[in-house]
Protein backbone atom coordinates (compact mmCIF):
# COMPACT_ATOMS: atom_id res chain seq x y z
CA UNK A 1 0.00 0.00 0.00
CA UNK A 2 2.56 2.81 -0.72
CA UNK A 3 4.82 3.38 1.27
CA UNK A 4 2.69 1.85 4.07
CA UNK A 5 3.06 -1.78 5.46
CA UNK A 6 -0.61 -3.19 6.53
CA UNK A 7 -0.66 -6.00 8.87
CA UNK A 8 -3.91 -7.51 9.81
CA UNK A 9 -3.53 -10.18 12.90
CA UNK A 10 -6.84 -12.72 12.06
CA UNK A 11 -6.24 -15.36 14.57
CA UNK A 12 -5.38 -15.19 18.09
CA UNK A 13 -1.64 -14.69 18.67
CA UNK A 14 0.65 -17.32 19.81
CA UNK A 15 4.38 -16.80 21.15
CA UNK A 16 5.84 -18.57 18.29
CA UNK A 17 3.71 -16.65 15.46
CA UNK A 18 4.38 -13.29 16.96
CA UNK A 19 8.08 -13.53 16.97
CA UNK A 20 8.16 -14.75 13.22
CA UNK A 21 5.61 -11.93 12.86
CA UNK A 22 8.14 -9.40 14.76
CA UNK A 23 11.16 -11.13 12.18
CA UNK A 24 9.19 -10.88 8.93
CA UNK A 25 8.03 -7.75 9.56
CA UNK A 26 11.58 -5.78 10.25
CA UNK A 27 12.57 -7.68 7.15
CA UNK A 28 9.62 -6.18 5.07
CA UNK A 29 10.27 -2.38 6.16
CA UNK A 30 14.17 -2.88 5.51
CA UNK A 31 13.06 -4.60 1.80
CA UNK A 32 10.07 -2.15 0.53
CA UNK A 33 11.61 0.92 2.77
CA UNK A 34 7.73 1.50 4.27
CA UNK A 35 7.34 4.46 6.03
CA UNK A 36 5.06 3.64 8.26
CA UNK A 37 3.21 0.30 9.66
CA UNK A 38 -0.27 -0.31 10.37
CA UNK A 39 -1.09 -3.28 12.92
CA UNK A 40 -4.77 -4.34 13.00
CA UNK A 41 -5.22 -6.07 15.79
CA UNK A 42 -9.01 -5.82 15.90
CA UNK A 43 -9.79 -9.57 15.52
CA UNK A 44 -7.82 -10.52 18.62
CA UNK A 45 -9.30 -11.26 21.76
CA UNK A 46 -6.39 -12.40 24.12
CA UNK A 47 -3.62 -10.92 25.03
CA UNK A 48 -0.98 -11.36 27.49
CA UNK A 49 2.00 -9.49 28.44
CA UNK A 50 4.30 -11.39 26.12
CA UNK A 51 2.41 -10.20 23.21
CA UNK A 52 2.37 -6.76 24.13
CA UNK A 53 6.02 -6.62 24.21
CA UNK A 54 6.57 -7.85 20.63
CA UNK A 55 4.03 -4.77 20.01
CA UNK A 56 6.22 -2.73 22.03
CA UNK A 57 9.41 -4.33 20.07
CA UNK A 58 7.72 -3.80 16.82
CA UNK A 59 7.48 -0.12 16.95
CA UNK A 60 10.36 0.59 18.28
CA UNK A 61 12.35 -1.45 16.25
CA UNK A 62 10.37 0.73 12.97
CA UNK A 63 11.52 3.68 14.79
CA UNK A 64 14.91 2.47 14.26
CA UNK A 65 14.06 1.70 10.75
CA UNK A 66 12.45 4.93 10.05
CA UNK A 67 9.00 3.99 9.99
CA UNK A 68 6.20 4.96 11.98
CA UNK A 69 4.11 2.18 14.00
CA UNK A 70 0.25 2.86 14.61
CA UNK A 71 -1.76 0.03 16.39
CA UNK A 72 -5.56 0.11 15.16
CA UNK A 73 -8.81 -1.30 16.25
CA UNK A 74 -7.64 -2.39 19.53
CA UNK A 75 -10.56 -3.96 21.41
CA UNK A 76 -11.49 -2.71 24.83
CA UNK A 77 -11.03 -5.80 26.72
CA UNK A 78 -7.48 -5.72 25.05
CA UNK A 79 -6.51 -2.47 26.68
CA UNK A 80 -8.46 -2.88 29.53
CA UNK A 81 -5.89 -6.18 30.24
CA UNK A 82 -2.44 -4.45 28.59
CA UNK A 83 -3.35 -1.39 31.21
CA UNK A 84 -3.66 -4.10 34.20
CA UNK A 85 -0.74 -5.45 32.89
CA UNK A 86 1.13 -2.45 33.36
CA UNK A 87 1.47 -2.32 29.57
CA UNK A 88 0.44 1.18 28.48
CA UNK A 89 2.86 1.34 25.31
CA UNK A 90 4.15 4.58 25.69
CA UNK A 91 5.34 5.32 22.59
CA UNK A 92 3.25 3.52 20.15
CA UNK A 93 0.98 5.14 18.31
CA UNK A 94 -3.27 4.00 18.54
CA UNK A 95 -5.72 5.04 16.69
CA UNK A 96 -9.73 3.87 16.38
CA UNK A 97 -9.31 2.26 13.09
CA UNK A 98 -7.52 1.39 10.01
CA UNK A 99 -8.82 4.48 8.26
CA UNK A 100 -8.10 6.69 10.81
CA UNK A 101 -5.03 5.49 11.60
CA UNK A 102 -3.97 5.89 7.81
CA UNK A 103 -4.25 9.59 8.27
CA UNK A 104 -2.65 9.23 11.72
CA UNK A 105 0.25 7.77 9.33
CA UNK A 106 -0.14 10.32 6.96
CA UNK A 107 0.15 13.33 9.23
CA UNK A 108 2.89 11.47 11.10
CA UNK A 109 5.43 11.11 7.71
CA UNK A 110 4.15 14.28 5.98
CA UNK A 111 5.23 16.25 9.07
CA UNK A 112 8.41 14.18 9.00
CA UNK A 113 9.41 15.29 5.43
CA UNK A 114 8.48 18.53 6.20
CA UNK A 115 9.95 18.57 9.58
CA UNK A 116 13.74 18.91 8.22
CA UNK A 117 12.33 22.12 5.95
CA UNK A 118 9.91 24.28 8.26
CA UNK A 119 10.80 23.25 12.11
CA UNK A 120 7.98 20.89 12.33
CA UNK A 121 4.64 21.49 14.69
CA UNK A 122 2.37 18.77 15.97
CA UNK B 1 -44.35 -43.10 74.49
CA UNK B 2 -45.21 -39.84 73.20
CA UNK B 3 -42.76 -36.67 74.40
CA UNK B 4 -44.47 -34.57 77.17
CA UNK B 5 -44.23 -31.55 75.87
CA UNK B 6 -45.18 -32.34 72.18
CA UNK B 7 -48.85 -34.21 73.51
CA UNK B 8 -49.34 -30.66 75.58
CA UNK B 9 -48.49 -28.73 72.90
CA UNK B 10 -50.61 -30.87 70.49
CA UNK B 11 -53.55 -30.53 72.68
CA UNK B 12 -53.21 -26.63 72.99
CA UNK B 13 -52.16 -25.41 70.17
CA UNK B 14 -55.62 -23.22 69.67
CA UNK B 15 -54.51 -22.12 73.65
CA UNK B 16 -50.80 -21.23 72.28
CA UNK B 17 -51.85 -19.52 69.40
CA UNK B 18 -53.95 -16.95 71.34
CA UNK B 19 -51.39 -16.45 74.04
CA UNK B 20 -48.60 -15.74 71.41
CA UNK B 21 -51.14 -13.66 69.73
CA UNK B 22 -51.49 -11.95 73.24
CA UNK B 23 -47.65 -11.57 73.93
CA UNK B 24 -47.22 -10.22 70.34
CA UNK B 25 -49.51 -8.15 70.57
CA UNK B 26 -48.64 -6.32 73.73
CA UNK B 27 -44.69 -6.11 72.61
CA UNK B 28 -43.23 -2.77 72.00
CA UNK B 29 -42.26 -4.37 68.85
CA UNK B 30 -45.30 -5.20 67.11
CA UNK B 31 -45.38 -3.03 63.98
CA UNK B 32 -48.82 -2.68 63.22
CA UNK B 33 -47.88 0.13 60.46
CA UNK B 34 -45.77 -2.46 58.55
CA UNK B 35 -48.14 -5.77 58.42
CA UNK B 36 -51.93 -5.61 59.99
CA UNK B 37 -52.63 -7.86 63.10
CA UNK B 38 -54.84 -10.16 60.74
CA UNK B 39 -51.85 -10.74 58.12
CA UNK B 40 -49.78 -11.35 61.49
CA UNK B 41 -52.02 -13.68 63.00
CA UNK B 42 -52.67 -15.58 59.11
CA UNK B 43 -48.83 -15.58 59.30
CA UNK B 44 -48.29 -17.15 63.18
CA UNK B 45 -50.99 -19.75 62.62
CA UNK B 46 -49.38 -21.13 59.51
CA UNK B 47 -45.79 -21.12 61.29
CA UNK B 48 -48.07 -22.99 64.60
CA UNK B 49 -49.31 -25.53 62.81
CA UNK B 50 -46.29 -26.74 60.93
CA UNK B 51 -44.18 -26.20 63.75
CA UNK B 52 -46.67 -28.32 65.89
CA UNK B 53 -46.91 -31.06 62.73
CA UNK B 54 -42.99 -31.68 62.30
CA UNK B 55 -42.64 -31.83 66.17
CA UNK B 56 -42.06 -35.27 66.60
CA UNK B 57 -39.97 -37.75 69.50
CA UNK B 58 -36.72 -37.94 66.90
CA UNK B 59 -36.60 -34.30 66.35
CA UNK B 60 -37.24 -32.44 69.36
CA UNK B 61 -33.61 -32.72 70.58
CA UNK B 62 -32.09 -32.23 67.08
CA UNK B 63 -33.21 -28.61 65.55
CA UNK B 64 -31.29 -29.39 62.56
CA UNK B 65 -33.57 -32.54 61.68
CA UNK B 66 -34.41 -32.70 57.67
CA UNK B 67 -38.37 -33.10 59.25
CA UNK B 68 -38.27 -29.31 60.07
CA UNK B 69 -37.20 -28.37 56.75
CA UNK B 70 -40.69 -26.84 56.37
CA UNK B 71 -40.38 -24.51 59.42
CA UNK B 72 -37.39 -23.51 58.46
CA UNK B 73 -38.78 -22.34 54.82
CA UNK B 74 -41.66 -20.75 56.29
CA UNK B 75 -39.13 -18.85 58.98
CA UNK B 76 -37.08 -18.14 55.92
CA UNK B 77 -39.77 -16.58 54.03
CA UNK B 78 -40.88 -14.97 56.76
CA UNK B 79 -37.66 -13.16 57.96
CA UNK B 80 -36.57 -12.30 54.04
CA UNK B 81 -39.85 -10.57 53.77
CA UNK B 82 -39.35 -8.60 57.28
CA UNK B 83 -36.26 -7.53 55.89
CA UNK B 84 -37.29 -6.20 52.61
CA UNK B 85 -40.44 -4.53 53.94
CA UNK B 86 -37.96 -2.78 56.66
CA UNK B 87 -38.39 -4.69 59.60
CA UNK B 88 -35.48 -4.07 62.73
CA UNK B 89 -33.51 -6.86 63.37
CA UNK B 90 -34.62 -6.84 66.86
CA UNK B 91 -38.56 -7.04 65.53
CA UNK B 92 -37.97 -9.64 63.12
CA UNK B 93 -36.20 -11.64 66.41
CA UNK B 94 -38.37 -10.46 68.82
CA UNK B 95 -41.00 -12.20 66.94
CA UNK B 96 -39.61 -15.53 67.35
CA UNK B 97 -38.48 -15.50 70.66
CA UNK B 98 -41.97 -14.23 71.27
CA UNK B 99 -43.18 -17.86 70.43
CA UNK B 100 -40.77 -19.55 73.00
CA UNK B 101 -42.24 -17.48 75.84
CA UNK B 102 -45.71 -18.50 74.43
CA UNK B 103 -44.84 -22.17 74.20
CA UNK B 104 -43.03 -22.08 77.71
CA UNK B 105 -45.99 -20.50 79.12
CA UNK B 106 -48.45 -23.11 77.72
CA UNK B 107 -45.79 -25.97 79.35
CA UNK B 108 -45.67 -24.05 82.93
CA UNK B 109 -49.30 -24.50 82.94
CA UNK B 110 -49.93 -28.23 82.43
CA UNK B 111 -46.69 -29.83 83.16
CA UNK B 112 -46.62 -30.23 87.05
CA UNK B 113 -43.34 -32.58 87.89
CA UNK B 114 -41.23 -29.46 88.20
CA UNK B 115 -38.46 -32.17 86.85
CA UNK B 116 -40.02 -33.06 83.72
CA UNK B 117 -40.63 -29.53 83.68
CA UNK B 118 -37.22 -28.22 83.68
CA UNK B 119 -36.43 -30.57 81.11
CA UNK B 120 -39.34 -30.25 78.39
CA UNK B 121 -38.17 -26.55 78.87
CA UNK B 122 -34.96 -26.58 78.36
CA UNK B 123 -35.67 -28.56 74.48
CA UNK B 124 -38.19 -26.30 73.37
CA UNK B 125 -35.25 -23.01 74.53
CA UNK B 126 -33.27 -25.23 72.46
CA UNK B 127 -35.25 -25.47 69.60
CA UNK B 128 -36.25 -22.17 69.29
CA UNK B 129 -32.63 -20.84 69.99
CA UNK B 130 -31.72 -22.67 66.55
CA UNK B 131 -34.89 -20.89 64.58
CA UNK B 132 -33.86 -18.07 66.30
CA UNK B 133 -30.80 -18.36 64.62
CA UNK B 134 -31.80 -19.22 61.55
CA UNK B 135 -34.14 -16.65 60.97
CA UNK B 136 -31.82 -14.36 62.08
CA UNK B 137 -29.20 -15.26 58.88
CA UNK B 138 -31.97 -15.22 56.39
CA UNK B 139 -32.83 -12.03 57.56
CA UNK B 140 -29.57 -10.75 56.96
CA UNK B 141 -29.41 -12.11 53.92
CA UNK B 142 -32.30 -10.80 52.53
CA UNK B 143 -30.72 -7.11 53.89
CA UNK B 144 -28.16 -7.94 51.63
CA UNK B 145 -29.86 -9.02 48.48
CA UNK B 146 -31.72 -5.39 49.40
CA UNK B 147 -28.00 -4.07 49.42
CA UNK B 148 -26.23 -5.80 46.38
CA UNK B 149 -29.04 -5.01 43.88
CA UNK B 150 -28.94 -1.10 44.91
CA UNK B 151 -25.47 -1.71 44.50
CA UNK B 152 -25.55 -2.83 41.24
CA UNK B 153 -28.24 -0.35 40.41
CA UNK B 154 -26.16 2.55 41.31
CA UNK B 155 -22.70 1.78 39.63
CA UNK B 156 -25.49 0.83 36.49
CA UNK B 157 -26.90 4.32 36.75
CA UNK B 158 -23.76 5.47 37.86
CA UNK B 159 -21.66 5.67 34.65
CA UNK B 160 -23.79 7.17 31.81
CA UNK B 161 -21.45 7.80 28.70
CA UNK B 162 -22.84 10.94 26.90
CA UNK B 163 -22.29 11.89 23.41
CA UNK B 164 -21.67 15.16 23.57
CA UNK B 165 -20.79 16.16 19.65
CA UNK B 166 -19.73 13.82 16.73
CA UNK B 167 -16.66 12.19 17.91
CA UNK B 168 -16.56 13.34 21.25
CA UNK B 169 -17.95 11.50 24.55
CA UNK B 170 -18.05 12.90 27.79
CA UNK B 171 -18.45 10.54 31.25
CA UNK B 172 -19.48 12.37 34.29
CA UNK B 173 -17.99 10.37 37.55
CA UNK B 174 -20.17 11.29 40.33
CA UNK B 175 -19.24 9.23 43.64
CA UNK B 176 -16.12 7.83 44.60
CA UNK B 177 -14.12 5.47 42.79
CA UNK B 178 -12.76 2.22 43.77
CA UNK B 179 -11.35 -0.29 41.41
CA UNK B 180 -14.75 -2.34 40.91
CA UNK B 181 -16.16 1.25 39.41
CA UNK B 182 -13.48 1.62 37.53
CA UNK B 183 -13.65 -1.86 36.11
CA UNK B 184 -17.27 -0.78 34.86
CA UNK B 185 -16.53 3.27 34.32
CA UNK B 186 -13.23 1.94 31.52
CA UNK B 187 -15.37 -0.90 30.65
CA UNK B 188 -18.80 1.16 29.10
CA UNK B 189 -16.37 4.23 27.96
CA UNK B 190 -14.22 2.23 25.82
CA UNK B 191 -17.39 0.72 24.59
CA UNK B 192 -18.89 3.78 23.89
CA UNK B 193 -15.53 4.75 22.16
CA UNK B 194 -15.68 1.76 19.56
CA UNK B 195 -19.68 2.04 18.95
CA UNK B 196 -19.72 5.67 18.29
CA UNK B 197 -15.92 5.75 17.01
CA UNK B 198 -15.31 8.45 18.85
CA UNK B 199 -11.75 9.99 19.05
CA UNK B 200 -11.85 12.16 21.81
CA UNK B 201 -13.60 11.06 25.56
CA UNK B 202 -13.97 13.77 28.77
CA UNK B 203 -13.88 12.18 32.19
CA UNK B 204 -15.74 15.22 33.86
CA UNK B 205 -14.30 14.54 37.95
CA UNK B 206 -16.20 17.34 39.24
CA UNK B 207 -18.55 15.43 41.00
CA UNK B 208 -15.84 12.64 42.81
CA UNK B 209 -15.42 13.88 46.27
CA UNK B 210 -12.10 13.01 47.03
CA UNK B 211 -8.68 12.65 45.00
CA UNK B 212 -6.38 9.91 46.42
CA UNK B 213 -3.35 8.48 45.10
CA UNK B 214 -5.69 5.03 44.18
CA UNK B 215 -8.40 7.01 42.92
CA UNK B 216 -5.68 8.89 41.05
CA UNK B 217 -4.20 5.66 39.82
CA UNK B 218 -7.31 4.42 38.47
CA UNK B 219 -7.99 7.57 36.53
CA UNK B 220 -4.46 7.09 34.93
CA UNK B 221 -4.81 3.79 33.94
CA UNK B 222 -8.58 4.73 32.27
CA UNK B 223 -6.61 7.44 30.14
CA UNK B 224 -4.18 4.73 29.19
CA UNK B 225 -6.74 2.67 28.48
CA UNK B 226 -8.71 4.78 25.99
CA UNK B 227 -4.91 5.69 24.59
CA UNK B 228 -4.55 2.41 23.56
CA UNK B 229 -8.02 2.06 21.58
CA UNK B 230 -6.48 5.37 19.79
CA UNK B 231 -8.33 8.14 21.39
CA UNK B 232 -7.51 11.01 23.34
CA UNK B 233 -8.59 11.81 26.87
CA UNK B 234 -9.35 14.86 28.78
CA UNK B 235 -9.93 15.00 32.36
CA UNK B 236 -11.83 17.83 33.23
CA UNK B 237 -14.04 19.03 36.25
CA UNK B 238 -10.81 19.34 38.72
CA UNK B 239 -11.55 21.34 41.96
CA UNK B 240 -9.24 23.50 43.44
CA UNK B 241 -9.28 20.84 46.44
CA UNK B 242 -8.19 18.04 44.59
CA UNK B 243 -5.68 19.70 42.28
CA UNK B 244 -3.86 20.42 45.71
CA UNK B 245 -4.33 16.67 47.16
CA UNK B 246 -2.94 15.59 44.05
CA UNK B 247 0.17 17.69 43.65
CA UNK B 248 0.83 17.18 47.85
CA UNK B 249 0.27 13.86 47.33
CA UNK B 250 3.27 14.17 44.39
CA UNK B 251 0.72 12.28 41.34
CA UNK B 252 2.19 12.85 38.17
CA UNK B 253 -0.62 14.01 36.14
CA UNK B 254 1.65 16.14 33.39
CA UNK B 255 1.17 13.28 30.39
CA UNK B 256 -2.45 14.03 30.50
CA UNK B 257 -4.77 16.78 29.35
CA UNK B 258 -6.25 18.90 32.67
CA UNK B 259 -9.04 21.26 32.20
CA UNK B 260 -10.92 22.99 35.03
CA UNK B 261 -14.07 22.81 33.77
CA UNK B 262 -15.94 20.63 30.95
CA UNK B 263 -16.77 23.85 28.99
CA UNK B 264 -12.85 24.22 28.79
CA UNK B 265 -12.06 20.72 28.30
CA UNK B 266 -15.04 20.65 24.93
CA UNK B 267 -13.18 23.75 23.74
CA UNK B 268 -9.75 21.74 23.58
CA UNK B 269 -11.64 19.15 22.49
CA UNK B 270 -12.72 21.20 19.38
CA UNK B 271 -9.32 22.17 18.79
CA UNK B 272 -8.21 19.11 18.61
CA UNK B 273 -10.85 17.66 16.27
CA UNK B 274 -10.11 20.97 14.28
CA UNK B 275 -13.76 22.17 14.88
CA UNK B 276 -15.06 25.90 15.53
CA UNK B 277 -18.18 27.29 16.87
CA UNK B 278 -19.04 30.05 15.53
CA UNK B 279 -22.16 32.72 16.23
CA UNK B 280 -25.00 33.25 14.31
Amino acid sequence: MGDLLLVTIQVDLYDRIAEALEADLVQMISKTGAQGVLIDISAVNIIDSFMGRIIGNIATMSKVLDAETVVVGMQPAVAITLVELGLPLNGVLTALNVERGMTVLRTKIDSKDNGSEDGNTE
Amino acid sequence: MKNEAIKVFQKRKKNIQETWMKFQLNDDALRDDLMTNEDLRRQSEELLATLTESLDDSNIDDPKSSSFDPVVDILSAISISRAKHGYSPRETGAYVFSLKDALLHTLQQDIKDPQELYVQSLKISRLIDSFGITTFETFIKGREEVILRQTDEISEISTPVIRVWDGIVALPIIGTLDSARTQIVMESLLQQIVETSSSIAILDISGVPAVDSLVAQHLLKTVSATRLMGAECIISGIRPEIAQTVVHLGIDLSGIITKASLASALKTAFNILHLQVVKK
